[in-house]
């Protein structure tokens, strides 16, 4: 064949059939499988890497609006599903995949569904910290879902044992893992609820790799615990990966150990608020005992007993008597002085008094009326006149008229 | 279920009657009568939360019947 014969493209001509042919090819999309290698994001939020299996290579670009659609870190090594278009870019002579879509192989897909139902969870408002119940003020009986073999079961009873050994505990026996362990989780709780005679449920299993943890993130597990009309504790794993279980329950904890102990813990601080309570009680009474102890002993020292009154009395009595006593020796003594004044007078008066002056007292003998008128004597009658000292009788010899000279007129 | 509800209610009265006497306007013998019954109350929750005698059970379903079995614990 002859140069000229030849059919001569330019690097443009050849590289636009090349990109025809690929495009008519794979232009509805391709999904391929293989490991991630040399994966580069740059500031333009587009990614660069390759996708390789054991024996060849494609180079791979995801664009930025692709690349923010992306739910998972993507590492070297991670085996992912693309989808995408094959595209020849031209300046650089590549044949790329333009990914659209990237999954992670194998339990990077589980993650992935993780991440799915997680958003779709959260859109529906099963974490919503709204929905979440109080515990009650003291479970006095637990429902426990879990393994009736493994740790957790043997972690919770003991702490319970030691810590509240007044609380019953039911245990709903169940798998906690591997196909159909979330259905019987599911099952647990919905029954326990059913049961009612339960106040708080716990959630549990003991630690594990994330794929034997797997069956806490799953729907139906997630959903009957959102469900339950029960407050439910989540204690899954010892781990500090969160489940979906987790998020949905009205309070997580990371090990069985620890849900038993919001139980303790419980018992203990109400044992301590009902002897505050008590002793609050306590002094509030004694308050008012010494309240009115206080007032009894200020009422009984203003309070006057009769003997009081009694004794008061008699003072009184005694105050008068004293005085009544000096009023009696006075009033004797003024009458004593009156007395004495009219035995003055009196004795002023005596006529004895008179006739010790000189005077005497005439009177007719016998009879002894006093002679008071010279006329009313005749002569010759008896007349006894007393002098100051002694008496004597004489006999009317003559009589005297009035109006006379005295002592001169003789009858 | 029913035991809860009491627990909560006479806890209630408990915080009530605490409130009352420290209000200081009862009588005492009002006082004394409402200590006596506050003692009562917290005597009672006191002794329902450090009961030791409950059971650890597991619970199956039979026949559409709830069942409840003595749980082996295992031994430490």
């Amino acid at each position: 064949m002859l140069l000229k014969d030849k059919q001569i493209y330019t690097v443009s001509q050849v590289t636009k059939e090349i990109k025809v042919i690929l495009e008519s090819t794979f232009g509805m999309g391709v999904w391929v499988e293989g490991e991630v290698s040399d994966f580069k994001t740059y500031p333009s939020g587009h990614a660069y890497f390759s996708l390789k299996d054991s024996e060849s290579l494609l180079t791979a670009v995801m664009f930025a609006r692709a690349n923010a659609q992306v739910k998972f870190k993507i590492e070297n090594g991670l085996k992912v599903v693309c989808f995408g278009k094959i595209n020849f870019y031209g300046p650089q002579g590549k044949t790329q995949l333009v990914v659209e879509k990237i999954e992670p192989k194998g339990i990077g897909a589980r993650q992935l569904a993780f991440e799915q139902l997680k958003e779709k969870l959260l859109k529906e408002g099963v974490f919503d910290p709204a929905h979440k119940k109080a515990l009650p003020l003291m479970p006095f009986n637990i429902g426990i879902v879990t393994s009736g073999a493994g740790a957790a079961i043997r972690d919770i009873l003991g702490i319970l044992k030691k810590g509240a050994p007044g609380v019953g505990v039911v245990i709903r026996p169940v798998r906690v893992q591997g196909e159909g362990a979330a259905l019987e989780i599911a099952k647990g709780i919905e029954e326990l609820n059913e049961f009612k005679e339960i106040d708080l449920i716990i959630v549990s299993r003991g630690g594990g790799s994330t794929e034997d943890l797997w069956a806490f993130n799953e729907e139906p597990c997630v959903r009957a615990v959102y469900n339950s009309g029960i407050p439910v504790v989540s204690a899954v794993g010892h781990q500090i990966n969160t489940s979906l279980c987790d998020l949905a329950a009205d309070i997580f904890v990371e090990t069985p150990t620890a849900a038993a102990k919001i139980i303790v813990d419980k018992k203990n601080l109400l044992l301590t608020e009902i002897s505050e309570l008590r002793h609050e009680m306590g002094f509030s009474v004694l308050d008012k005992i010494n309240f009115f102890k206080n007032e009894v002993t200020r009422l009984k020292a203003s309070l006057k007993s009769p003997m009081d009154k009694l004794q008061e009395k008699e003072q009184l009595l005694d105050e008068l008597y004293v005085a009544l006593g000096s009023n009696i020796r006075q009033a004797i003594s003024i009458t004593g002085e009156r007395l004495k004044s009219f035995i003055e007078r009196l004795d002023a008066l005596s006529p004895l008094k008179v006739l010790s002056r000189g005077y005497s007292l005439s009177m007719r003998e016998p009879g002894g009326v006093i002679i008071r008128e010279a006329f009313k004597l005749c002569p010759g009658e008896l007349v006894k006149t007393i002098l100051d000292r002694g008496a004597f009788i004489s006999r009317v010899e003559g009589i005297i008229k009035e109006n006379e000279d005295e002592g001169k007129t003789v009858v | 279920m029913k035991e809860k509800q009491s627990f909560e209610d006479d806890l209630k009265k408990l915080q009530k009657i605490v409130e009352e006497l420290s209000s200081g306007k009862l009588t005492l013998g009002e006082s004394l009568k409402k200590y006596e019954e506050g003692i009562k109350l917290a005597q009672g929750c006191s002794s329902l939360l450090e009961d030791a005698q409950r059971k650890v059970e597991s619970l199956l379903k039979k026949e559409g019947k709830f069942a409840l079995e003595k749980f082996k614990e295992e031994e430490e």
